[in-house]
């Protein structure tokens, strides 16, 4: 394991009676990275994570988190680990500081620095004015934001947050995902899980996406999206101006170019090229008002992919019949 | 291999948050009140008795708890069943109420092993138990002071502190059935019910049960029929079978302490009875080792019925 890395799995596989929940798994997470383990509901993201705690037993596979095995030293995993479940609870008849200050002391801070901690953890996730009042009367998005003060109150290295926008209100989500970055700045390694890939797929830096019990794909948004889309590059352009559709075709890398609109042009390339497209626009004296590159989507991805992955297994299955 | 660290880390500090918890709860408020109400009216009952019937007692703060006048039973009637509805009370929710919360996973996920939670849990209860208790018993010892007038010997202050003691040890045995089943269950109204549901089978419907089962196993002897007697391979089954069911421990241990001419908590024939001065009382000495099986019995079940809730918690996934 090499320095950078905070997280690794390896064949890691977890059996309920006969059946598998998850089925070896690999993957692993550096150092201030922010990881998405991503797919439907009962894939084994819950599952994975738990083991990962050492909340669970292993069944076969090996994974290391900070260099401590979690089913030996839960301990000293669970004591650097911070973890947010999926809908997080908290004590109703407690105040958020109350809630913390049981956490805090059974992590076993003493009394200065739990305040201390407290109060900075609050004040981070933009629940100061909140600290005494009972987490009864709090919203999901505040019970969510209160999880995570729970996590930079910890001083955790890695963060693990199960479902961490779930049921939340757009405004709250972008709220959260704010706070999930900033952990990255702070040196944190984020590792979450999501079944709604678009909210969470602007702040992974990498996502393995899970289907019963297995990672399909990993790897960073744009590499899956080249990877399972084939056509690499979608551009598009608004320019006023004419001709420039036969002038942009021509740039190396660009396979096609496609009119969507009165002065909008798609291209599709296999590589990025924007910088290029820009200076035709520009040579031919056309006034380029939008360039962007479409980020590859994740629920295309995960869609495309699953699309054509059923079907070869039916094929499969077919062929195995009829050989027997 | 050894896992790291201490299976008691955190223990402390779950124990005072549960305390806390069950000192401030409304569960508990109302629990008490009904006890040192009921407790109140019993002792009043009795008190009244005791002036208008007894003349004379060797142990005459000792009458306090057992002395009943109609329609009220006495106090120590009243304390076995009471203590175990106080226990349920506490009991019923503490595992799956996490569960319900969805807090288990988040506290789990601190440093502290499973052990913690669920001994910090039994202690708060038992501590919570105990302080209920040792109140009681308080008033009750201060208004018998008061309203007697006779100071109690050293003995009946012994007799009655062991008394305490075991209650608080038979409140231990029902707070671990209630953890038990508050593991068991994922709903607390389920865990609650079944629990007082297994409460009232043990407390009264097995003492009924276990005479008619004795009959079976060992069918009683038609020349003791015939003399009106007891064939004793009965009634050694009956009593094993009934000491099954805490409430009667529990009951047969309060005799043998707060009555001093207890000499045996089974049958006895008349042979073993040659020379011995009847309804002259026990020193304290040979009483606690009348009750003692008994004492150590109740403190087995307790043990037992933690360990059983121990083990099915450790192997528990804590998703909810």
């Amino acid at each position: 394991m090499n320095a950078d890395t905070v997280i690794e799995a390896k064949g890691l596989t977890k059996t309920y009676g006969r059946a598998t929940a998850v089925d070896h798994v690999s993957f692993s997470v550096g150092r201030g990275e922010i990881f998405g383990l991503l797919g439907p509901n009962g894939a084994g993201k819950t599952t994975t994570i738990l083991m990962l705690l050492g909340l669970t037993d292993i069944s076969a596979g090996e994974v290391s988190v900070l260099g401590f095995d979690p089913v030996r030293q839960p301990l000293s995993v669970k004591r650097r680990v911070g973890y947010m479940p999926d809908t997080v609870g908290f004590y109703d008849g407690l105040t958020a500081a109350d809630n913390l200050r049981y956490t805090a002391r059974l992590i076993g801070f003493n009394k200065p620095e739990r305040e201390k901690r407290i109060a900075d953890a609050l004040a981070q996730v933009g629940l100061s004015e909140f600290a005494e009042k009972r987490v009864d009367t709090f919203s999901r998005g505040m019970r969510q934001r209160l999880g995570l003060a729970e996590i930079l109150m910890k001083g955790a290295q890695i963060a693990i947050l199960d479902e961490p926008t779930s049921g939340l209100d757009p405004h709250a989500t972008t709220e959260l995902l704010a706070i999930i970055r900033a952990f990255k700045s702070e040196g944190v390694s984020v590792l979450l899980s999501s079944h709604l890939l678009e909210r969470v797929q602007s702040v992974c830096d990498r996502v393995a996406l899970f289907s019963n019990g297995r990672i399909a794909l990993m790897g960073s948004v744009a590499d899956l999206g080249r990877e399972v889309l084939g056509g690499g590059y979608v551009v598009d352009i608004e320019a006023d101006g004419a001709g420039f559709a036969d002038r942009l075709a021509l740039i190396p890398g660009v396979s096609g170019v496609e009119k969507i609109g009165v002065g909008r042009l798609r291209l599709h390339a296999d590589r990025d090229v924007r910088p290029e497209a820009a200076a035709e626009v520009v040579a031919m004296q056309g006034r380029l008002k939008y360039l962007g590159v479409q980020e590859p989507s994740l629920d295309a991805i995960y869609n495309r992919y699953f699309e054509t992955r059923p079907d070869e297994e039916l094929t499969m299955k077919e062929g195995a019949r009829h050989a027997a | 291999m050894r896992r790291e660290g201490s299976a008691f880390q955190g223990l402390g500090v779950v124990m005072l948050k549960e305390l806390s918890d069950h000192l401030s709860s409304v569960r508990m408020r109302v629990l008490e009140w009904l006890v040192v109400l009921v407790a109140l009216a019993a002792l009043y009952g009795a008190i009244q008795q005791i002036k208008d019937t007894t003349a004379e007692d060797p142990f005459l703060f000792l009458r306090l708890f057992t002395t009943s006048r109609d329609p009220l039973p006495s106090f120590v009637s009243f304390i076995s069943f009471l203590v175990p509805l106080m226990a349920i009370g506490l009991g019923f929710d503490s595992v799956n109420g996490e569960y319900n919360r969805r807090t288990l996973s988040r506290i789990l996920a601190q440093p502290i092993y499973r052990d913690a939670l669920l001994f910090g849990k039994f202690l708060a209860g038992l501590v919570t138990l105990a302080i209920s208790l040792v109140t009681l018993w308080l008033i009750v010892v201060g208004l018998g002071l008061l309203l007697i007038g006779i100071p109690p010997g050293a003995e009946e202050i012994g007799r009655s502190f062991l008394f305490l003691l075991v209650t608080i040890i038979y409140a231990g045995v029902w707070l671990a059935l209630a953890l038990l089943f508050s593991i068991l269950f994922r709903s607390a109204a389920t865990a609650a019910l079944v629990t007082l549901g297994i409460w009232l089978v043990i407390t009264f419907i097995w003492p009924v049960l276990a005479g008619a089962v004795a009959q079976v196993i060992a069918p009683p002897d038609p020349r003791y029929m015939a003399l009106g007697l007891q064939t004793p391979a009965t009634v050694q089954a009956e009593q094993i079978l009934a000491r099954l069911s805490p409430s009667t421990l529990f009951a047969e241990v309060v005799v043998a302490l707060l009555d001093p001419t207890t000499r045996s908590l089974g049958p006895i024939y008349l042979s073993q009875l040659q020379g011995a001065v009847l309804g002259a009382p026990l020193p304290l000495s040979e009483s606690m080792l009348i009750a003692w099986p008994q004492t150590v019995g109740m403190i087995a079940s307790a043990i037992l019925l933690f360990v059983i809730g121990y083990v099915i918690f450790q192997r528990q996934e804590v998703r909810a």
